[in-house]
C-alpha cells in the first residue's frame, strides 16, 4: 500500500487554477445531469404513490366512498382542482360513492402530539355533523402507549360516529355522550392531542363549507386514476 | 406565537437533536471533555445553524422550485462555505479557541445536525421566522447536551472506574441515561 | 493482486476495522434508524449502494482529481449517489422511506463514506477499492443488524415484525426509544472491550 501512496504523491506538480476549476465544473455538471435524469424517472412514480396513498386514506375515513375529489378553498368557495395541481390554498377532499352521491369530506390537519407532530386525516359528514372516520398519517408517539392512537382499533372506533358539537371531548371513564372520546389508558395526552387536532380542523373548516346538500359534484371518472382499487363497499 | 415557542422548545428539549435524534454525536463524544470548549463549540455550531437556516430558506424559496433534485448538493455547499467562514472568523477573533476546537471546527461541516436542520426545515415548510426559531432551539439543545456531557465527564475523571468500561462504552451509557432524563420533557406542549 | 490480498481487503472491514464497533464512526444512522430490524436492513443497503458506488468512481477517477479540490469532488460524487438512492427508495418502497425520513439524505455526512474515499479509494485502483468498500458495507450492515435486532427483540418482543414470545411478554419499550439505542450500543462496545482485554491478557500470560 505504501508503494501506491508514494507513486501518487510523486506526481504532485502543482495543477493550475484552470484545471482545478475545470474539475469542479465538470463533476458538478455530470452530477447535475445524472440527478435530473434520475429525478425525471422517479418523480412520476413517487407522485403516483403519494396520490394513491392519500386517496386510499380518504376512502377509508369516508365510509362508502369510492371516488375522491380535491377541493381548494378560494375566496370562501370550494373549487375542484386537479390532483396534480400545486396550490397554496387550503385543500379538503370530497368522498363520493359509486352513484356519484356525496358521502363526506376528508380533512387533513396536524398539531403537536406527545413527542412530535401528529398528522391525521378525518372524515366529516356535514349532513349529520359528525366525524365518520379517522386515520393517523404520521406520528412519533411512544411505542406501546401513544402509538395506540392508530394501533388500537377500539380507540380509532371512537371516531366512526362522533358528534362535533359542542366540541369533541376526551373522557377517561367511558363515553356516554355522542361528542365524547374514550382516552387510551396511559396515553391520555396523545388521545387529547388527536381530539384537539380535529377540533382545530373543524374550527377552520366548518364555517367555510357550503350548506349540506350543496357540495361540489363528483369528479369525472377519468380524473380518478386507480382510485377505485382501494374502495370499500 | 405559541407556534414559535413550540418549535423552539420542541427542537431544544422535547426532540433534542443529540439525545433524541442522535445527531452530532462525533463532537458529542469527541470534544465534550472540557466544559469551556464544549460551550464554545456549541455556540459556534448554533451560529452555523442560524446562517444555514437563513440560506436554506432562501434556497428553498428562490432556487429549489426550479431544480428540486439539487436540494442535497446545494445544502451541503452552503453548509461547507458557512463553516469555512466561521473558521476564519474564529481564527481572527480568538486563536486560543481556534486551537482548542482543532479538528472539530471543520468537522461542523459533516455534523449531521446541521444538514438535518436544513432538510427538516424544508420538509416542514417553515417560514423564515419559524426556521430561525427552529435553528436557535436546535443549537441551544445541542449546546445543552454538549455542556451536560462535558460536566459529567470532568467529574468522571476523578472517579475510579473499571478498565473494561472506560472510553466510548461509558460515554454511551451516560448518554443513554441523559436521553432518558430528556424524555421527561415529552408531552409538555400537548398536555391541556 | 493475489486472492489472499483481495480476501484481506474484504474481510478487514467486517471484523478487524469494523466501522461501528472498532472505529466508532457513523454513529448517527447507526443509532437513529435501528429501532427495528427492517429499518436496519434498508439503511444498510442504502449505505452500501452509496459507499460501493462512490468508492468505485473515486478510485477510477483518482488520477484526474487534483488533490486540492478532492474533498469537494468527493462530496459532489457522494451527494449524487445519495440523492439517487433517496429517490429510488421513495419510488420503490414508500413505507420504508417514510420510516427512515431524513436519515437517508444524512448518509451524505456519514463519516464512514468520506473516510473511506480519503483513506483508501482515493489512492488505490478500483478492484481493491470496491472490495474494501464492500467489506466496510458488510461490517456496517452487521453492526446495524446487531443493534436493530437486539432492540426490536427487547423492545417489541419481535423480529422483522414477527412476534417471538407470545402475548405474555411485556415489551421493554425503552429499548426502541432513543435511550435504548445508546444503552444497547454501550453494552455491545462493553462486550467488545471485554473480549479484547481477555485476548490481550491471555497473550500476555502465554508470553510470560
Amino acid at each position: 500500500m505504501s508503494e501506491v501512496e508514494l507513486t501518487i504523491k510523486g506526481r504532485g506538480n502543482e495543477p493550475s487554477g484552470v484545471r482545478l476549476t475545470a474539475t469542479l465544473a465538470l463533476s458538478g455538471m455530470l452530477s447535475g445531469f445524472l440527478l435530473s435524469w434520475a429525478y425525471q424517472v422517479t418523480t412520476p412514480i413517487i407522485a403516483a404513490n403519494k396520490a394513491k396513498a392519500l386517496q386510499a386514506a380518504v376512502l377509508e375515513v369516508v365510509p362508502g366512498s369510492s371516488a375522491v375529489s380535491y377541493l381548494a378553498l378560494r375566496a370562501g368557495v370550494l373549487v375542484p382542482i386537479s390532483p396534480d395541481e400545486k396550490t397554496t390554498d387550503p385543500v379538503i377532499y370530497g368522498g363520493y360513492d359509486d352513484e356519484g352521491n356525496f358521502r363526506g369530506y376528508a380533512v387533513r390537519n396536524a398539531g403537536a402530539g406527545f413527542q412530535d407532530e401528529i398528522q391525521l386525516l378525518y372524515g366529516y359528514d356535514p349532513a349529520t355533523k359528525r366525524v365518520i372516520g379517522m386515520r393517523i398519517l404520521a406520528s412519533r408517539e411512544t411505542p406501546g402507549l401513544g402509538d395506540k392512537i392508530f394501533k388500537s382499533d377500539s380507540f380509532v372506533a371512537n371516531f366512526n360516529d362522533l358528534a362535533v358539537e359542542p366540541e369533541i371531548t376526551v373522557v377517561k371513564d367511558g363515553r356516554d355522550q355522542p361528542f365524547e372520546v374514550d382516552a387510551i389508558t396511559g396515553a391520555t395526552i396523545s388521545s387529547k392531542a388527536v381530539a384537539r387536532i380535529i377540533n382545530e380542523g373543524n374550527a377552520f373548516w366548518l364555517g367555510s363549507l357550503p350548506p349540506a346538500g350543496e357540495e361540489p359534484p363528483a369528479p369525472a371518472p377519468a380524473a380518478q386514476p386507480g382510485a377505485r382499487e382501494g374502495g370499500r363497499p | 406565537m405559541s407556534d414559535l415557542v413550540w418549535i423552539f422548545v420542541g427542537a431544544m428539549l422535547v426532540n433534542n437533536f443529540t439525545l433524541y435524534y442522535f445527531l452530532g454525536l462525533c463532537p458529542f463524544f469527541g470534544v465534550s471533555g472540557r466544559l469551556q470548549v464544549a460551550f464554545r463549540l456549541g455556540m459556534a455550531t448554533t451560529f452555523v445553524m442560524v446562517i444555514t437556516s437563513l440560506s436554506s430558506w432562501a434556497l428553498t424559496t428562490f432556487v429549489l422550485p426550479y431544480a428540486p433534485y439539487l436540494k442535497l448538493i446545494s445544502f451541503i455547499v452552503v453548509i461547507a462555505s458557512t463553516v469555512q467562514f466561521v473558521e476564519m472568523l474564529i481564527k481572527k477573533v480568538s486563536p486560543v479557541l481556534f486551537r482548542a476546537l482543532g479538528i472539530y471546527l471543520p468537522l461542523i461541516t459533516t455534523n449531521c445536525a446541521i444538514l438535518f436542520l436544513a432538510l427538516t426545515q424544508t420538509s416542514k415548510e417553515y417560514s423564515l421566522i419559524q426556521g430561525l426559531a427552529f435553528a436557535v432551539g436546535a443549537g441551544g439543545g445541542f449546546t445543552l447536551a454538549l455542556v451536560l456531557m462535558a460536566g459529567l465527564r470532568e467529574e468522571l475523571e476523578l472517579a475510579t472506574i473499571p478498565a473494561v468500561i472506560k472510553g466510548t462504552a461509558l460515554s454511551m451509557i451516560i448518554a443513554g441515561i441523559l436521553s432518558m432524563a430528556f424524555m421527561g420533557f415529552a408531552g409538555m406542549f400537548s398536555a391541556s | 493482486m493475489t486472492p489472499e490480498k483481495m480476501y484481506d481487503e474484504f474481510t478487514k472491514g467486517i471484523w478487524k476495522e469494523n466501522p461501528v464497533f472498532v472505529q466508532v464512526l457513523g454513529m448517527c444512522p447507526t443509532l437513529a434508524v435501528t429501532n427495528s430490524a427492517v429499518n436496519a436492513v434498508a439503511m444498510g443497503a442504502a449505505t452500501a449502494f452509496v459507499l460501493i458506488g462512490s468508492c468505485f468512481l473515486v478510485s477510477a477517477l483518482r488520477k484526474y482529481i487534483p488533490k486540492q479540490v478532492r474533498i469537494t469532488t468527493y462530496i459532489v460524487i457522494i451527494a449524487t449517489f445519495v440523492t439517487i438512492a433517496d429517490m429510488v427508495l421513495e419510488a420503490l418502497v414508500p413505507a420504508v422511506h417514510k420510516e427512515l425520513g431524513a436519515f437517508i439524505a444524512l448518509i451524505v455526512v456519514n463519516c464512514i463514506i468520506l473516510g473511506r474515499q480519503e483513506a483508501f479509494a482515493g489512492r488505490n485502483p478500483p478492484l481493491p477499492a470496491v472490495l474494501d468498500a464492500a467489506g466496510m458495507s458488510v461490517g456496517f450492515f452487521i453492526a446495524l443488524m446487531c443493534l436493530g435486532s437486539t432492540r426490536e427483540i427487547l423492545g417489541s418482543g419481535s423480529i422483522f415484525g414477527v412476534p417471538l414470545f407470545g402475548p405474555s411478554y411485556e415489551p421493554w419499550v425503552i429499548m426502541v426509544l432513543p435511550p435504548g439505542g445508546f444503552l444497547v450500543l454501550g453494552g455491545i462496545l462493553l462486550l467488545f472491550n471485554w473480549v479484547k482485554q481477555r485476548k490481550l491478557a491471555r497473550r500476555a500470560g502465554a508470553s510470560a
